[in-house]
Parts: structure tokens; sequence; C-alpha cells
């Protein structure tokens, strides 16, 4: 899910560009030194999630597990995410240097949402399967929304262009929910702490 | 496993610093993006050629990458010339293609394409390690440029693990396909893969503590701004201005 380059007016391009700044600078401010090498693992993981491939009838999609990433990180997921698509820009050019806080933002700020939305349902093993599926579907749905805002304040044109990105992700939404709620199912039974760390 | 097709050349654009590069690239991008008319579109895409050619990359590898980019644009030619409103352009029965969702998508593919070869001939010729130290030199938050240098040191490791465990759920005759089945097992593949780089953070981090890390990344490669360095940024420097002349005369007032 990202905006290619040379699509976005202006202000959208710095509108997320500045959010982005400030989001991060909140994530950094968050992480230590000492957890630095904890969170890279954590952001070159995630970066192989968006090297999964799962069938969906005969096409395929791949993960982006955004929602479980808000869940584990918290506002860290900021410069996480910036750090991942910097990385897929440079490796595969997808997305761009000017897109990148856009893209940012469609991606992080549903993350933190979902942080917020999903963690008290984390701590009870009952809930938990819920917390993953709200998580995981919700940061799709948001970061469908997003985009399709990012598109349509550009340019009204783009108002049918947009409402078919939000369609289009749906099927995505299911999977991602679905999947994002096995993994913390799996995850709080085999080793919770990774759930609730430290400061985030 | 390579992500870095375009970096192990070697050209005049893959011996140049890393900072030179990103700042040029930094400022064609933008102006590529932000422009509005054809004549600075085409001409951004002729420069980002010239500079495709000048690192002398695989013609081959770098169409095929530019296909893949090119899906969004695809799907915006379905979508904007029958959606944007407009004149009618031509009409096939019930479809009316609207001249200025043509016109849009065509500027549009353009733009894309040529900001998509300037990263490939810009960025995508440095290693991911060079660009990490240039961002340090440039002043960006160490954290920041810290969490690019590490996470990019151990994606091979974990894609390798993460696809050991596949080989393995392989082996005892799984398949992917559409069932909740599939779902679940990649679920937790993947979560294994999750807890195993915690783990495998928290012995890196103590052997890191052993050593004296101090939250700096030292590098052996020093690479001064050269003579070689100030004239590219020179030529990138008039070829902005020349971009920017070209849109200032061709816009129309608003």
């Amino acid at each position: 899910m990202h905006i290619s380059e040379g699509i976005l007016s202006a202000p959208v391009l710095l509108g997320g560009a500045s959010l982005t700044a400030v989001g991060t600078m909140i994530g950094l401010k968050k992480l230590d030194l000492d957890r630095i090498m904890e969170v890279s693992m954590l952001t070159a993981t995630f970066f192989v999630a968006s090297l999964i491939h799962v069938p969906i009838g005969p096409a395929s999609i791949h993960l982006v597990l955004s929602g479980l990433l808000g869940i584990i990180l918290g506002w860290v997921c900021f410069p996480a995410i910036v750090v991942g698509l910097l990385m897929q820009a440079v490796f595969f050019q997808y997305g761009g240097l000017m897109v990148l806080g856009v893209n940012a933002v469609i991606m992080a700020f549903p993350a933190v949402l979902c942080f917020y939305l999903a963690r008290p349902l984390l701590g009870h093993p009952k809930t938990r399967p819920l917390a993953g599926f709200i998580a995981g579907s919700g940061a799709i749905l948001l970061s469908a929304i997003c985009m399709a805002l990012a598109l349509a304040l550009t340019d009204v044109g783009f108002l049918t262009t947009a409402k078919i990105t939000i369609l289009a992700n749906f099927p995505i939404m299911v999977i991602e929910g679905v999947i994002t709620m096995f993994i913390v199912v799996f995850i709080g039974r085999v080793h919770p702490e990774l759930l609730w760390g430290s400061k985030r | 496993m390579n992500f870095e097709t375009f970096s192990t050349s070697s050209s005049f654009l893959h011996r140049l610093d890393a900072r030179v590069k990103l700042l040029a690239s930094l400022a064609l991008v933008m102006v590529i993006a932000l422009c509005r008319t054809f004549p600075t579109a085409c001409a951004g895409l002729i420069l980002a050629l010239v500079l495709v050619m000048a690192a002398r990359l695989s013609l081959k590898s770098v169409s095929k990458r530019l296909l893949l980019v090119n899906g969004f644009v695809l799907f915006l030619w379905f979508t904007l010339p029958l959606t944007y409103p407009g004149t009618t352009a031509f009409a096939f029965g019930p479809l009316a293609l609207s001249r200025e969702g043509l016109v849009l998508a065509a500027l549009i593919t353009i733009k894309t394409n040529a900001t998509v070869l300037m990263l490939i001939s810009l960025v995508a010729t440095s290693s991911l390690a060079a660009l990490g130290q240039a961002l340090v030199r440039l002043k960006v938050p160490t954290k920041l440029c810290l969490l690019l240098l590490f996470s990019y040191r151990y994606i091979f490791v974990i894609h390798q693990e993460y696809l050991r465990l596949v080989r393995a759920a392989r082996l005892r005759c799984f398949r992917f396909t559409t069932t909740l089945h599939t779902y679940r097992t990649t679920g937790y593949l993947f979560g294994m893969t999750l807890i195993k780089s915690h783990h495998r953070a928290q012995r890196v981090k103590q052997a890191m503590a052993l050593r004296g890390f101090q939250g700096q990344f030292h590098t052996l490669y020093e690479s001064p701004v050269g003579k070689n360095e100030i004239s590219f940024a020179m030529f990138m420097g008039i070829a902005v201005a020349v971009l920017i002349t070209i849109e200032l005369f061709n816009r129309i007032p608003a």
C-alpha cells in the first residue's frame, strides 16, 4: 500500500512529512539507546513480513502487519515504519523520497491508534484473539481511509479512485486481521513478555 | 537473496559520495514531483534516462523494475479517465473517457517513471550501508540512522530464519492454499520468527555492550568530498534550475 511519487500535491506532501516528523520525534524520544537493537531487529522482521506472500484465491497478497507492529512498539513504530519504507524505496523503488512522509503517516498513525485500541484487550487470554483481529484489520482499514484521504485532498477528481482503493483493501483487511489474531495468540502463549515490554 | 540489484556494478555514479547523490536526488525528485506541466516532466524523464545510462546499469533489470513499479500507475489509467470530471474525449457506448482524466494519467505516468529512474540511478547505486553513513554525516538523528543500519544488517538473517521454518513446514507436506489452516500456519511461523529475532536482539545487545557500544556506528569506508563530487553537485544544481525555469515558463497563470 504505497502511493507512488508524482501523484500528490504539495500541501498534502508537506502535511504528511510534518506529521511523520512529529511522530518520529516522539517515537525516538521514547526509544532509548538500550532498546535500539531490539527495535531494529523487530523492524527487520516486519520488513521480512512484507516479503511473505499468502494466497487468496488465484492471486496472492503480501503481509503488512502494521497493526501488530503498533501493538508491540506503540509510538516507536513511527521511526520503525519510516526506516522500513526507506528501505523499500531504496531496494524496490516502491513509494519514493518525497512521498515517504505521507506513506509513513498512512501506515504509522493507524498503528499507533491500534496500540491504544487493542491494548486493554490484550491482557486477558479470552479477549486476546479479539485484540489481535481488531489491531490487524483496523490498521489496514484506517490506512486505506488515510490513503483515500491523501488522494482526495490532492484533487477532487481522485475521489472515485480513492473509494475504489478502500474497497480493494477489504479482503486484505480480513486476512491481516485473521493472521494477526493467530500471531498474537501464539506469542501470548509462547513468549508473552514480547507483547508488553518496557516503555512504548 | 540480494535486494541491492543496482548497487554492485561500477561507474562514475557508483563511485560518487552517497551524500551528494542523496541531496541531488532529493532536489530533483522534489521538482519533478511538484511540477504540473508536460515539458518539465519530459525534461525530467530525459535527464533521468541520461543518469541511468551514466550509471551503466543493465537495461533489462531496470525495465523489469519499471514494470513492477508501474502497477499503481496502471490502476490510475483504469480509473482516472473513466471517473475524472471533464469533457468527453472518446465514448464507447456507455463508457466515456474524459480528456482531463487522460491528460492527468499521462502526466502522472511520466512523473512517476522519471522519479523512479532517478531513484534507481542516484540512490539505489549506493549500498544501504553507505546511505546510512551518509545520513549520519548529514546530521539525521543518530538513533534513526542506527535503526536503519542495524535493521538492514539483520533483514537477511531473519529472512533466512523464516525460510528455514517454511522449509521445515514444507517437508511436513504443508502447502500454501486459501484456507484458514494456511493463515494459521503462516501466523505461527511468523510469530516464531518474531520471538527468535527478539532473543537474537538480546544476545546481540549483550555482545555489543561487552564491546563498549556507546551509540556510534563506526565505518572503515571514508569517502571525502572531492573534485568529482563538487562538479557533479554543480551540474545537478544547474539541472534543477533549468527544470524550475521550464516549469515557470510553461505554467498557465491561475
